[in-house]
């Protein structure tokens, strides 16, 4: 490690450096960032689709999706840009729910989560379980606002936050650990933030 | 070229060859770097900073010199709250080394295969990346029509205002349209006022009644959202749009891009 010349940096408290992840720094708004524009999604027209490899098994309507048992996570984020932000509340759908409603066991380990606006990410299937994961329908306890993913996003905060798949239309089993569309593009396959796997490679 | 997936980014010492003032907020830091790959127009790099007891910081940003350099330009926006980027205004000089890793970003990005037209629309210092995609342009395929849309506060914050009119002036393939939201217009070639329906349907204009085949817009959130919203409304296909938005409280430093939250 180099030292740089002449920099001495501002600490984060004692509290807070437990609770960021290497590289990080504690951001108090909620930054917004995305590959495109924010796509216009009418609660009318949203679906999600359960999907085995190519095959859909079940999809939902806004409303029979938000009849599923609703559950509360308490997280702390951490964005792949250096941000983390602490304490945010979040509301929606377990997978383990998805998959009772659908009549499903786990069919395979891996899945890929699709977006409205083409985007995908991987995320393994035991990453989504066990209160880790849900597609989340609330934030903070009003619907999740378009340019943060709304109406539905992925909530996978124990992983930088792209695997948080903004505007989630699909969850798909696959056989294998199939790259999204960060991952194609440099980002780390998996992505712990307490490990610091940023890019390809960490 | 990079974007390479499977190549780890290792961190290495760059050394700050040149630093130029741009703006009274802005200034470019030419880095040297000793092992460095090359990238795309429009990629962007981390830095990290170590203090003498092992505390680091890092911050992404984005390059504004076309790949053909031989040094890398970080072109760095003053956040007088920030905790990095008054240190590289403040403390460095040329003649210092950097810890930094890149290229970082995949996504938005542009190379001579990927032709045009190509419309550019940029906020503030989110003329970054532009600035690189232009250069290349200029280097590698100059005959590619394109339109880059600049919307700054102030005149005097125009970043690469002089090669920007210079660019405009010799290059007939391409048209800058600078707009200044806060300053009565000054300079002939300069518009006045916000990016409005009515300046993107004079944009869309040079392209001949043909939509641009990559448009890249990049800025504060609310510039992104509004922009891309304009172009959307006129008839830019979704598909064709990439954006990259600087995140992070604007009092921190967050200056570039990337995927995420």
């Amino acid at each position: 490690m180099l030292t740089t010349r002449g920099f001495f940096g501002r600490r984060p408290s004692p509290d807070e450096a437990v609770r960021l992840p290497p590289g990080q720094y504690k951001e108090n708004g909620f930054p917004v960032l995305s590959a495109g524009p924010t796509p216009k999604i009418d609660t009318k027209d949203w679906k999600f689709t359960l999907k085995v490899g190519p095959r859909p098994v079940k999809s939902w309507t806004w409303e029979a999706f938000n009849a599923l048992p609703q559950t509360k996570m308490h997280r702390d984020i951490h964005c792949v840009t250096k941000w983390s932000k602490f304490d945010t509340n979040w509301a929606g759908v377990t997978i383990e729910a998805i998959l009772a409603d659908a009549g499903l066991g786990a069919p395979t380990g891996y899945t890929l989560a699709h977006s409205f606006d083409g985007y995908t990410t991987n995320v393994p299937f035991k990453d989504l379980t066990g209160e880790q994961g849900m597609v989340a329908t609330s934030y903070e306890g009003q619907p999740i606002a378009p340019d943060h993913g709304g109406p539905a996003r992925l909530f996978v905060p124990h992983l930088y936050f792209w695997k948080s798949a903004k505007w989630v239309n699909a969850l798909q089993f696959t056989e294998r650990d199939e790259a999204g569309f960060w991952e194609l593009r440099g980002y780390h396959i998996y992505g712990d933030p307490w490990k610091e796997q940023r890019f390809t490679g960490d | 070229m990079d974007a390479v997936p499977g190549a780890k980014l290792v961190w290495q010492e760059a050394t700050v060859a040149r630093i130029v003032e741009e703006t009274p907020a802005v200034k470019s830091f030419f880095l040297k770097v000793p092992e460095w790959r090359g990238f795309m127009a429009g990629q962007h790099v981390d830095v990290r900073l170590s203090a003498p007891d092992g505390y680091q910081a890092q911050r992404s940003y984005s390059i504004g010199s076309a790949p053909e350099s031989d040094e890398v330009e970080l072109v760095i926006e003053k956040l007088d709250d920030g905790e990095v980027s008054p240190f590289f205004h403040d403390v460095v000089q040329a003649g210092d080394a950097i810890e930094m890793r890149g290229p970082i970003g995949g996504h938005f990005t542009w190379g001579k295969r990927d032709n045009g037209p190509l419309l550019l629309v940029g906020g503030g210092s989110g003329v970054v990346p532009m600035m690189s995609i232009l250069r290349h342009r200029m280097n590698v395929a100059p005959e590619v029509p394109a339109v880059l849309v600049y919307s700054v506060r102030h005149y005097a914050d125009i970043i690469f205002r002089e090669e920007l009119f210079a660019r405009a002036e010799k290059d007939p393939n391409f048209h800058l349209v600078l707009t200044v939201t806060r300053d009565p217009p000054a300079d002939a070639r300069v518009r006045s006022g916000r990016i409005d329906a009515s300046l993107i349907t004079d944009v869309l204009g040079y392209f001949g009644g043909a939509k641009p085949a990559h448009t890249y817009v990049c800025g504060a959130n609310a510039f992104v959202d509004v922009a891309s919203r304009l172009l959307l409304d006129i008839g830019v296909p979704f598909p064709t749009i990439k954006t990259e938005r600087y995140g992070g409280d604007p009092a921190r430093d967050a200056a570039a891009p990337v995927p995420g939250a």
